[in-house]
């Protein structure tokens, strides 16, 4: 009886096995190769990598099966694994102007110099189950153009040329590394980035919508969406000059928001940027909206009390790790804090009940 | 059994060396909080993260390792614990209170007074005394900077206006040599006078990315009122199995008729009592199974 209370290890042995055989479920099933997961739960592997801070699709594709595809659970796996790499250098910022854009859209203007290139979207299609897909059958193909080979300028540079927005400053500061350091408070602008790009989709969806019901109002247009290429360089310092170590696909978001000026900017258009492993967009969208929200103090604008404009509230909630760990830790034994709480309950009680009827 | 992927005890050296340097900080500053770059561990935050990270930067390839959870060290989450240490580092490990240079807990202070030369890693899920009545980082740290408690007496206060005693139970606020309050982690407040030891103390709270100590002998104060004075309480009976009158209690369920028994939380303890010859209430049935 009291053994079977504290558990044990072959429990635990015996719980793993069982884990392993529902993986692997019906084994009259094919099995699925990460080959499958990576070319065909792309979107799965992306938010894997995303959030993960890996960029490793085949590494991606192999969480998400040991997962049994539930990807916040992959999630950790990734980064578990990412915390035993050794850190060898920071990359120079990579040129998104230069990225071979996939997908490259704009709100803001009907059309633009590069073109809009709705490219490999959900958007526009109706959301109807295709019966089609649960056959097998030949893959369709999409018909091809000529790809561009100039880099596609950015729509919010045509608002800078005339002072409509605000400048972003260039800044040579290497930016602090989360992963590295503890995080402190007030974050500061790059810091605030990075803690959103790899924070959990869903939590940072809810807070940017909350800005668009009113909760932090914004005012966002999406000034330009691209998804694509970029190619990653590092400086090597034995060759004295950058090259190129590889190339990842990025989902960047500049949102143009309005701004009706304060005390010492003249009215412009303000930014919010996102900027994902992946092509991830719902997620890089809710980031530049809440990137932007968090810059009121920076902006001069009032504190409304909106949670999306509480950087510590964010920041502190935004990561699905910690949060799951924490949230799920609850199911481990607590049964001496219980103990102690029983314990006080009942002593109040008794003295709450003598209290009450003296005579007894 | 060691898993020859990856370093002695899990963490690169670097990373050893930052956490040392925020231990060796916490202990220069007792009850000071350490910021401290916490790393992501192959088990869950709120699982022993930081508990786990400050063991593994104290072991050594000579150390003897115990853990325990709720004083038990068959619970699951120390025996994975204790698991992960046997394979990432090779250690030896032992269930034995004495027995153990390095001993690593969630929720208790092992029963069998420690002594010099043990170190006591306590897991810390919120490591922030005043964490709920201010959420705020950056205010508790101006707080503790100023050594502004007040806020923490007037709730002790108030708990005694309402309910005629102080309702904590566990992770009971203590005073540090005078200056930091802190929080013990998640112990019963009947442990809270044994944090006064001959052991070092280190206490990690990964998810939260802070550490903080006490060395040995150091002062640790309970906080109180004069004329509500800490009550370190059990419950009012003996174990069951080894007839001790003085260890902290777990309380079983026997049946579905409301019958119950009381065992001693720490099982090294009541072990090592039962193989003396100690004997409870219970003991005879379960000594024959
Ligand atoms: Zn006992």
């Amino acid at each position: 009886m009291y053994v079977a209370v504290k558990g044990g290890e072959r429990a635990i042995e015996a719980a793993h096995d069982w884990l392993a055989e529902e993986r692997r479920g019906d084994p009259a099933v094919p099995e699925l190769t990460l080959e499958q997961i990576r070319e065909q739960m792309t979107l799965a592997v992306n938010r894997v990598m995303a959030e993960g801070s890996l960029y490793d699709p085949d590494l991606a594709a192999l969480a998400i099966k040991q997962a049994r595809g539930d990807l916040i659970e992959a999630i950790f796996l990734l980064r578990a694994y990412r915390t035993t790499l050794p850190r060898l250098g920071v990359s120079i910022p990579v040129d998104t102007g230069a990225m071979r854009c996939d997908r490259r859209v704009s709100a803001t203007f009907k059309d633009v110099p590069g073109g809009q290139v709705l490219g490999p979207t959900f958007d526009y299609t109706h959301r109807l189950l295709d019966f089609a897909l649960a056959a097998e059958g030949e893959a369709p193909r999409a018909r091809q153009a000529e790809p561009r080979q100039e880099p596609t300028p950015r729509v919010t540079e045509f608002l800078n040329k005339d002072g409509l927005i605000q400048d972003e400053v260039r800044t040579e500061d290497t930016p602090p590394d989360m992963t590295r350091q503890p995080m402190e408070y007030p974050a500061g602008r790059a810091l605030r980035l990075q803690a959103l790009t790899r924070g959990d989709e869903g939590f940072v969806l809810g807070m940017a919508y909350s800005t668009q019901r009113g909760y932090g109002r914004t005012h966002p247009f999406v000034g330009e969406l691209r998804i694509g290429a970029v190619e990653v360089e590092m400086e090597i310092p034995e060759l004295g000059f950058a090259i190129c170590i590889g190339e990842v696909t990025l989902t960047e978001c500049e949102t143009v928001n309005q701004f009706s000026g304060s005390r010492t900017e003249p009215p412009q258009f303000t930014r919010g940027y996102g900027l994902v492993f992946g092509q991830t967009e719902r997620k890089a969208i809710s980031m530049a909206l809440v990137d932007r929200s968090l810059r009121w103090q920076e902006l001069g604008e009032e504190n409304t009390g909106a949670p999306a404009q509480d950087e510590e509230f964010v920041l502190a909630h935004a990561d699905n790790i910690q949060g799951t760990g924490f949230l799920e830790h609850i199911k481990l034994p607590h049964y001496v804090d219980f103990q102690s709480e029983l314990e006080l309950v009942r002593r109040m009680r008794a003295d709450a009940m003598t209290a009450k009827d003296p005579a007894t | 059994m060691t898993d020859a992927a990856y370093n002695f005890a899990y963490l690169d050296e670097q990373t050893k060396r930052m956490i040392r340097r925020a231990i060796l900080k916490g202990l220069a500053v007792p009850g000071y909080q350490v910021p401290f770059a916490s790393r992501e561990m192959p088990m869950p935050y709120g699982w022993g993260t930081g508990g786990v990270q400050v063991t593994a930067a104290c072991l050594t390839p000579d150390d003897v390792l115990k853990v325990i959870d709720q004083g038990a060290d068959d619970t699951t989450n120390a025996v994975s614990i204790r698991r992960f240490f046997e394979r990432t580092g090779g250690v030896a490990v032992t269930t034995r209170t004495e027995e153990a240079s390095v001993i690593q807990t969630r929720h208790r202070i092992p029963e069998t007074p420690l002594t010099e030369g043990q170190i006591l890693v306590y897991q810390v899920p919120i490591p922030e005394p005043l964490r709920f009545l201010e959420p705020r980082e950056t205010e508790t740290r101006k707080m503790h900077a100023l050594e502004e408690y007040g806020l923490m007496h007037v709730k002790l206060y108030e708990d005694i206006a309402h309910n005629g005693a102080i309702s904590t139970a566990y992770a009971y606020p203590v005073k540090v040599e005078g200056r930091y309050v802190m929080d013990p982690s998640p112990i019963p407040k009947f442990d809270n006078p044994r944090l006064e030891s001959a052991a070092i103390q280190l206490f990690g709270a990964g998810r939260e990315q802070r550490i903080y100590a006490l060395p040995p002998h150091t002062k640790v104060v309970s906080l109180d009122f004069e004329d509500h004075p800490f009550d370190p309480s059990k419950a009012d009976h003996d174990c069951d199995l080894c007839g001790s009158g003085s260890s902290y209690l777990d309380e079983v369920i026997m049946d579905d008729e409301g019958g119950r028994m009381f065992v001693c939380s720490d099982t090294d303890y009541c072990a090592t009592r039962r193989a003396r010859g100690f004997r409870g209430a219970l003991s005879s049935e379960e000594d024959a199974a």
